[in-house]
């Protein structure tokens, strides 16, 4: 229940304060918020839906109770999306509609080789949060010719279906996780 | 004072010639007919998909001063809700992303036009679009890193070889390849998906069943205007109809207004009133797709046959419109998958469909001698049903596909809709790439092979 309040919270907050933020930031010159400030808001939400679904739906459906399980094929298999799957298409439905933030889940062991690290502050971000469990990276880059404030946080190994099925993967290029390990980076992006 | 001089007579033929084709171009270019030709403007041959509308130059120009956003919107606006459908592995939003601006900034793939390029038919390839040949290869260079099989591969096979497609993998991911690397080349006890209308019509947003409840209606409820001739003929067809059975009179279809006009000749938006679907498809396909006036933004005459790029019979009626096909009264549902399309396509790939397997299926089922969904008729694969969701699947609707392009290029776009209800996944691969099978309508054995299936057998279970 706990952690429901806390995503409950957050999602409220980020309710008010983030997106009137987004909305009329046409109508208002004045900066409401750091871009800090926003992308901790936003990976706040984040974190906390990716948490609620990957131990409420995924781990305790798949792994405790057996009903049905996750597959990266959902539909071929009938099954239930997989939590980082969950967090793509959720980045791809934003990236359709505005260009005011852009997040994506990477990870220096990816089962995709898409998702590696490409730019110098995503190298140095998730070098950074593996290395510093705990702490977030952040950081301002070109990309494109536009100024990014660019936010990496970790990606943990929050139930033990993260764990298994990122080690028995046929891809992965990693198969030690354990639970609790940061076993990628959340990037989020804020045009300057 | 004017003099004369021995160039005046070349002058004044240059003033005239220039203010003649002044007038000749200006004159074509604003009018308001829109069955003036206007092909002198085209830059181009236009591709196969695109011919039909050609002449309504703003359905993609939008308009004279357009940027590529707009005419992006323009491509989106026909063909996004297809990509969407196909599960597009290279959506936009993966390249608006900004840790991809390097890649764009080689290849913007943000934009359809960056690769599909329209009006150069000189680099326009069989699939009916221009397609970069190193279009993979810009990105997925290292693949062989991943897959050491890939070694040594042309950078420009990737696609052409039947493995990949750039927008639509659904049926040629690898676990997919797995999944079904090992069935038969045909399942006899196969099936095609049955008309479910009558099933699922009560839950179908829209469908005016208070005005036609699924009743049968007779003859004699039937009123029309004292100046309309009915011939035996016409209520001898309608009797036999869906529609006599289904509670859909005179009066469904001829008046359909609110102010009570008679129409003599209803048009598909009659026919969208209850049959909504089938007629975006039509809207959306090769039949159809000069009367969408919302998408091309004017008016355009209906296609003819004779307008066509593919051989068509001499015979082949005027204007396509729902009733072509389907025969306006009678709405044959047995006539309009085969008769129909053979009485205009004249290619060779109509002509060898009644000497082919499909078309001895087609017939056995037809003569009550084999099951329902057994036979295999020309829009079995061309304008096959599928199982439309409505609600995010809370019931389906087998809807026919009127959209030809749906299933048509890449052909590996049939594999799952239509091949894969009757045949193994490793036969239809190598039978879709194989032209001799095109053209013969499928009446021999693949001598194609396509290599993905081997591949990802031997990285799923080596050495077997």
């Amino acid at each position: 229940m706990k952690h429901l309040k806390k995503a409950t919270l957050a999602m409220g907050l980020s309710t008010a304060l983030v997106l009137p933020a987004l909305v009329l930031g046409d109508v208002s010159d004045e900066a409401k918020f750091s871009p800090k400030q926003m992308t901790d808001w936003l990976h706040l939400v984040m974190s906390s839906d990716r948490t609620v679904y990957t131990r409420l739906i995924v781990n305790r459906l798949q792994n405790k109770e057996k009903v049905i399980k996750a597959s990266e094929h959902f539909e071929d298999d009938k099954a239930l999306v997989l939590p980082a799957q969950m967090f793509r298409f959720g980045a791809e439905m934003v990236g359709e509609q505005t260009d005011d933030f852009s997040y994506s889940l990477l990870s220096e062991w990816p089962i995709n080789k898409q998702n590696a690290p490409r730019t110098e502050v995503e190298k140095a971000g998730l070098a950074y949060i593996a290395a510093n469990k705990g702490e977030n990276y952040y950081a301002t880059e070109e990309l494109g010719g536009t100024t990014y404030f660019t936010a990496v946080y970790a990606d943990m190994a929050v139930a033990p279906a993260c764990v298994s099925c990122h080690n028995d993967h046929k891809d992965t290029p990693r198969s030690d996780f354990k639970l609790g390990d940061v076993m990628g980076g959340v990037v989020i992006r804020v045009p300057l | 004072m004017f003099m004369f001089g021995k160039n005046t007579v070349y002058w004044l033929a240059w003033v005239a010639l220039t203010g003649g084709l002044v007038a000749f171009f200006l004159l074509r270019l604003f009018a308001e007919n829109p069955e003036e030709d206007k092909t002198v403007f085209l830059p181009g041959h236009t591709s196969d998909g695109h011919y039909q509308i050609e002449l309504a130059c703003n359905a993609c120009h939008t308009g004279p001063y357009a940027d590529r956003d707009a005419m992006q919107q323009a491509c989106e606006g026909c063909h996004g809700a297809a990509l969407k459908e196909a599960k597009d592995d290279h959506p936009k939003s993966k390249f608006t992303d900004p840790r991809n601006a390097d890649r764009i900034a080689v290849l913007d793939a943000r934009y359809c036009v960056t690769c599909h390029v329209e009006h150069r038919p000189e680099i326009t390839g069989a699939m009916g679009v221009t397609v970069p040949a190193d279009v993979c290869y810009l990105c997925h260079a290292d693949i062989a890193e991943d897959r050491p099989s890939h070694e040594g591969m042309a950078f420009d096979t990737c696609a052409s070889a039947g493995c990949h497609n750039f927008h639509d993998n659904r049926a040629l991911y690898e676990d997919f390849l797995v999944k079904h690397m090992d069935e038969a080349a045909t399942d006899i006890e196969g099936r095609l998906l049955q008309a479910n209308l009558r099933d699922i019509v009560e839950q179908l947003p829209d469908y005016p069943l208070d005005q036609h409840p699924l009743n049968p209606v007779d003859l004699a409820a039937q009123q029309w205007p004292a100046e309309v001739t009915v011939s035996e003929e016409i209520t001898a067809d309608w009797l036999a109809s869906g529609h006599a059975a289904s509670g859909v009179g005179c009066n469904g279809c001829h008046v359909a207004t609110e102010d009570g006009e008679w129409l003599e000749s209803p048009s598909h938006e009659v026919c969208a009133s209850c049959h909504r679907g089938e007629t975006d498809g039509f809207l959306a396909g090769r039949h159809g797709m000069r009367l969408d006036v919302e998408k091309i933004g004017q008016t355009l005459p209906a296609m003819q046959p004779a307008s066509a790029r593919l051989p068509m019979k001499s015979t082949a009626g005027a204007e396509l419109s729902c009733q072509s096909c389907h025969g306006a009264h009678r709405y044959d549902t047995v006539a309009a998958p085969v008769e129909a399309c053979l009485s205009c396509h004249d290619d060779e790939h109509s002509k060898a469909y009644e000497q082919s397997p499909h078309a001895a299926l087609w017939l056995a089922e037809q003569q009550g001698e084999a099951e329902a969904g057994s036979g295999v008729s020309c829009a079995s694969c061309h304008m096959p049903r599928f199982d439309r969701d409505y609600f995010w699947g809370t019931f389906t609707h087998n809807q026919v596909q009127h959209n030809q392009s749906a299933n048509l290029r890449p052909n590996e776009k049939m594999i799952r809709e239509v091949c894969l209800n009757c045949h193994g996944l490793p036969f239809t691969l190598d039978a879709l790439a194989d032209p001799q099978l095109i053209q013969n309508n499928f009446s021999t054995p693949p001598t194609v092979h396509v290599d993905s299936v081997d591949l990802a057998r031997e990285r799923a279970a080596p050495g077997t």
